[in-house]
């Protein structure tokens, strides 16, 4: 088994990122604490509700209880990207150009990098943004389906219709797909690339519970979910995505639900957080398992690789973090 | 690693109490005097505007209400989207607060609110739904009965209805609220009070939804005469008999049969409210002991079939051949039942239930429900 370094923080950790190979551990309580040769603590917040990896620049982008949207370098320091008081800020997405996306009520905001915000309105509640890959253009899931927005141009939204409340949403790594979590235990995706008539729905259900957790492969070919006391491996490397092909499931075990799943950033292998802080580590190739961490206080809440897929840093509800080292 | 699990599964639900009631029924003063007053407990409270609240409390979240119809195909499964994700970020600092009110806007539908707390699982795992209290403003219910329908579902709903600004209403105009929240519930408690006095330990940690303590802390269940029972002249159901007996004696035996009809087919519609734009009515069953086999695929069907017109339902089943009370509760289509205690020596073991609701064929439901009856000849 590989070697664990322990971190023991104080109360919920609501999630954990690589900058570099400097892993970052981020509380409910609102300091990040990051391991740089040494525990190094920020106040970020009072109160942390949401902590993500800038995919497009080597920051994380926070919002808490106190209104603000936060990003945070790779040495700790914060720049405060904007503050809206008496409201909880549960949703940031960062996007190309430096742009940042957050959300409260019933809008979305982007800001450029010019410090410009732009605010695109829904009828409903804003659950979660997405930047797409290429050009400056988010997903804003809601009641009922998605709203794509260009930030750049006064074109109206592209509507995706899909009936229910859709609390997550995620581009494939190609653009090609767009996939939400849902209030129900589903996920629905769209082809976004169909031609005019073409069935362009995807739904995959069957969860026991709700999916919480998604990540990509690297090259976009499977999209893993927790929401099963398995990791749900979906195929997309087809035109029509996992499209009446059935998931692969990895790391079954009997009643200990996933909670996080994260693949490594360059092979096709999966790791899985469960509900006991247990950590697989799973090849998609054969199913092969290797035990990464043995079960801890409480459900696994953050899982992240190093860029270079060395490490792997996890966080639980109880507050019990550590740095997987799979080279030793 | 058990004990890790056991860790996490076992710590305590925190109690929610949700409060509704129009604008102007006292509700923000209600809530200062809990943010303020020493009772030795810190309360989270969920608003949909900071409004008047005029207490600096970090613990006040502002949501914006959102309801979400669930894609299984049943118009009455609603839950309050905004809720699932504040009590998500809540309950990850859990160590901040006793409790969380949630407070509803003046025309807000309680049920989906409720609902949360039932068919969410995450909310579930970690919440309880405590009590729905409804504040109720005694000069203008009137108004508000002939002007909205909510007034009136937020009266039906509730475990606990506090009748407020009683000084602004003669007693014979109290008198008349009284008889109309009753003849919406007869199975709430019921406070009077003015400037939003009610004592908060009738309003707090109520455990109404909670099966093991509801009926435990209300042993008068549908008796209709207890102490903060006011019976008015239009109460539709017999005097006599019950003033008669002692409430507080659980021992005394088999004191209240009544001479004049069959005891075990009684029941009593609610009283006719004196105001005629009510539309809520309410039906108290009562009944012997229950065969299991009929009375659990009854319940099931009914609630499936008139879930949607069902707002509230409470009851304590005495089955035959069974030691324990059991007491079940709903909501339109969900229901929950379990065991709550031993009957007692000498307690009359028999079954009472209550349906508040909408178009409710109520001759049906006591017709069926009697049908349930263990019969005489099935062996104990």
């Amino acid at each position: 088994m590989p070697t664990v370094a322990p971190l023991d923080l104080e109360g919920h950790i609501v999630a954990v990122h690589f900058l570099g190979d400097v892993p970052f551990f981020a509380t409910a309580a609102g300091t990040i604490h990051r391991l740089d040769g040494g525990e190094k603590i920020t106040e970020v917040h009072q109160g942390l509700l949401t902590c993500i990896r800038d995919p497009f620049s080597a920051t994380l982008i926070s919002g808490g209880e106190d209104g603000k949207v936060q990003r945070i370098a790779g040495d700790g320091s914060t720049t405060l990207l904007a503050e809206v008081p008496r409201k909880w800020i549960t949703v940031v997405a960062g996007g190309p150009q430096n742009a940042v996306a957050w959300a409260h009520g019933k809008s979305s905001f982007v800001r450029s990098a010019d410090g410009t915000v732009k605010e695109f309105p829904e009828e409903r509640t804003v659950e979660a943004i997405a930047f797409a890959g290429k050009g400056l253009r988010i997903a804003a899931a809601r009641y009922n389906g998605v709203s794509l927005h260009w930030v750049a141009t006064n074109a109206p939204a592209v509507d995706l219709e899909w009936k229910g409340a859709h609390t997550g949403v995620t581009f494939s790594p190609d653009g090609r797909f767009l996939v939400t979590t849902m209030q129900e235990n589903a996920l629905h995706g769209w082809k976004l690339d169909g031609k005019p008539g073409e069935n362009r729905h995807m739904r995959m259900t069957g969860y026991p519970a709700k999916v919480k957790s998604l990540s990509w492969s690297p090259k976009g070919k499977w999209l893993a979910s927790s929401g099963a006391p398995a990791a749900i491996v979906w195929p997309f490397s087809s035109k029509d995505g996992p499209m009446g092909k059935a998931p692969q499931e990895l790391g079954t075990r009997a009643d200990i639900m996933v909670t996080q799943v994260a693949f490594h950033p360059a092979e096709e292998v999966l790791a899985i957080g469960f509900i006991d802080g247990m950590i697989l580590g799973v090849r998609l190739a054969d199913g092969k398992e290797a035990l990464l961490r043995r079960p801890g206080k409480g459900a696994i809440t953050g899982l992240s690789w190093s860029v270079n897929g060395k490490l792997l840093a996890f966080g639980s509800e109880a507050g019990d973090c550590g740095v997987v080292d799979i080279s030793a | 690693m058990a004990d890790a699990n056991t860790e996490t599964a076992t710590s305590k639900p925190i109690p929610v109490t949700v409060l509704t009631g129009y604008l102007g029924a006292g509700k923000t003063t209600l809530l200062n005097r809990i943010l303020s007053e020493s009772h030795g407990k810190k309360y989270a409270v969920i608003v949909n505007e900071f409004g008047e609240i005029g207490i600096d409390n970090d613990l006040i979240v502002e949501s914006d209400e959102e309801i979400y119809e669930m894609n299984n195909g049943c118009v009455c499964c609603t839950v309050r989207g905004d809720l699932i994700r504040v009590v998500e970020g809540l309950m990850r600092r859990p160590g901040r607060f006793d409790g969380i009110i949630v407070e509803t806007t003046g025309l807000a539908d309680p049920v989906p609110v409720a609902q949360t707390f039932f068919m969410d699982d995450d909310v579930r795992s970690k919440t309880e739904l405590d009590a729905v209290v409804a504040l109720v403003d005694a000069k203008h219910l009137p108004l508000r009965l002939k002007d909205s329908r909510e007034a009136e579902d937020q009266i039906a709903f509730a475990d606990v209805v506090v009748i407020n600004k009683t000084d602004l209403v003669t007693p014979e105009e109290l008198a008349q609220i009284e008889d109309v929240v009753r003849a919406i519930n007869p199975a709430a408690r019921v406070y009077k009070t003015s400037r939003s006095g009610v004592d908060l330990a009738r309003v707090l940690d109520q455990g109404a939804f909670n099966l093991e303590r509801a009926l435990e802390n209300d042993p008068h269940f549908l008796d209709h005469d207890h102490e903060d029972h006011v019976c008015g002249p239009d109460c539709g159901h017999d005097h006599h008999h019950h003033h008669a007996h002692d409430h507080h004696d659980h021992h005394h035996h088999d004191h209240d049969h009544d001479h004049d009809h069959d005891h075990h087919h009684h029941h009593e519609h609610g009283p006719m409210s004196p105001i005629h734009d009510v539309t809520v009515k309410s039906i108290s069953l009562r009944g012997g002991e229950m065969n299991p086999e009929r009375f659990f695929p009854w319940i099931q069907k009914i609630t499936q079939t008139e879930g949607p017109n069902i707002l509230r339902l409470k009851g304590i089943i005495a089955f035959k051949g069974d030691e324990e009370r059991y007491v079940v509760q709903g909501v339109h289509m969900i229901v929950e039942g379990d065991h709550q205690r031993p009957w007692k020596e000498g307690e009359k073991r028999e079954s009472r239930l209550v349906f508040i609701g909408r178009e409710l064929d109520f001759a049906k439901i006591e017709k069926s429900f009697l049908a349930c009856q263990a019969t005489e000849t099935t062996p104990a």
